[in-house]
């Protein structure tokens, strides 16, 4: 497995990327990504995982619907487990099978309400101009995006794992 | 949050010239897009061609853009790209915009029908 962590500096906007090899795996198809998570680093965080996902022959079109889920699941980690200040830990562990890609967030955080995954409805957007709305997507994308969602809440930890079918026959 | 502003057959064109419309441009790109679009043509089109990526606080953003302009005007959508345009199609939004392929096309197919 290959270890990455993203650490800010000074500037909390850069990040200093190391990365060391654990034994054991297969540092081709797992890998980890740690930063200081904020409005700002989900940037980093996403172009990064994009372009290893890519690394590993995984589509463009598939490549985009990893990344816009996971821009989902972190925005929601940083806007609502990390309230009010917007700001904390997040870690990511991918890794690659033979036909799916699993994502596993882990955040410190508050709970999901009710300690589950919401079950919201979608929002109505046939109303009036005045009614249309501007916000409720996030998980419906993240279900619409994803083959199989779950979460689990362990010592004070949120854990969200997210899996992606990966068609083995889809060009690079 | 960088938008530049144009007018062609008394149509406003707004062109986005950030890739990411995302949580951490949400709120500029809103206040950016009521300065681009708060006096000028009832109709405005957004050239979203070198925006690759959105999320639902973007999405949430345009949506904003387009009711803040009120019923009277029109917010035209132009240039999606493929990450972009699976979130309007997800979400349904893109039954809400009229999109078109490009700023030419959004011009021209308004002014031939």
């Amino acid at each position: 497995m290959t270890l990455l962590i993203c650490e800010p500096q000074a500037d909390r906007h850069r990040f200093l990327i190391q990365e060391r090899l654990l034994t054991g795996s297969d540092p081709q198809h797992s890998f980890r990504l740690q930063a200081k998570g904020t409005p700002e680093t989900v940037r980093v965080i996403l172009s990064d995982l994009r372009a290893r996902v890519q690394a590993l022959g995984i589509s463009e079109d598939q490549c985009g619907t990893i990344e816009i889920a996971m821009a989902e699941a972190l925005n929601n980690i940083i806007e609502h487990a990390y309230a009010p200040e917007c700001e904390g830990p997040l870690r990511l562990d991918v890794s690659l099978g033979d036909t799916q890609l699993q994502i596993e967030t882990r955040d410190i955080g508050h709970p999901l309400p009710g300690l589950d995954l919401p079950v919201n409805a979608f929002p109505d957007a046939s109303g009036p101009l005045d009614s249309l709305p501007e916000g409720g997507f996030g998980w419906f994308l993240i279900r619409e995006l994803t083959n199989k969602v779950e979460y689990t809440r362990k010592e004070n930890k949120n854990h969200l794992t997210l899996v992606f079918a990966i068609n083995p026959t889809d060009p690079a | 949050m960088k938008l530049s502003t144009d007018t062609r057959n008394g149509v406003a064109i707004v062109t986005i010239t950030d890739t990411r419309i995302d949580a951490a441009a949400a709120i500029q790109f809103k206040d950016a897009m009521r300065a681009a679009t708060d006096k000028g043509p009832d109709r405005v089109i957004l050239d979203m061609t070198q925006v690759k990526f959105i999320d639902s606080s973007g999405l949430g953003a345009v949506v904003a853009a387009m009711k803040y302009m009120g019923s009277g005007r029109k917010l035209d959508l132009a240039g999606l790209t493929t990450d972009v345009d699976k979130v309007f199609r997800l979400t349904r939004m893109n039954s809400v915009f009229d999109i078109y392929s490009s700023v030419d096309d959004a011009v021209d197919l308004r002014a031939a029908g």
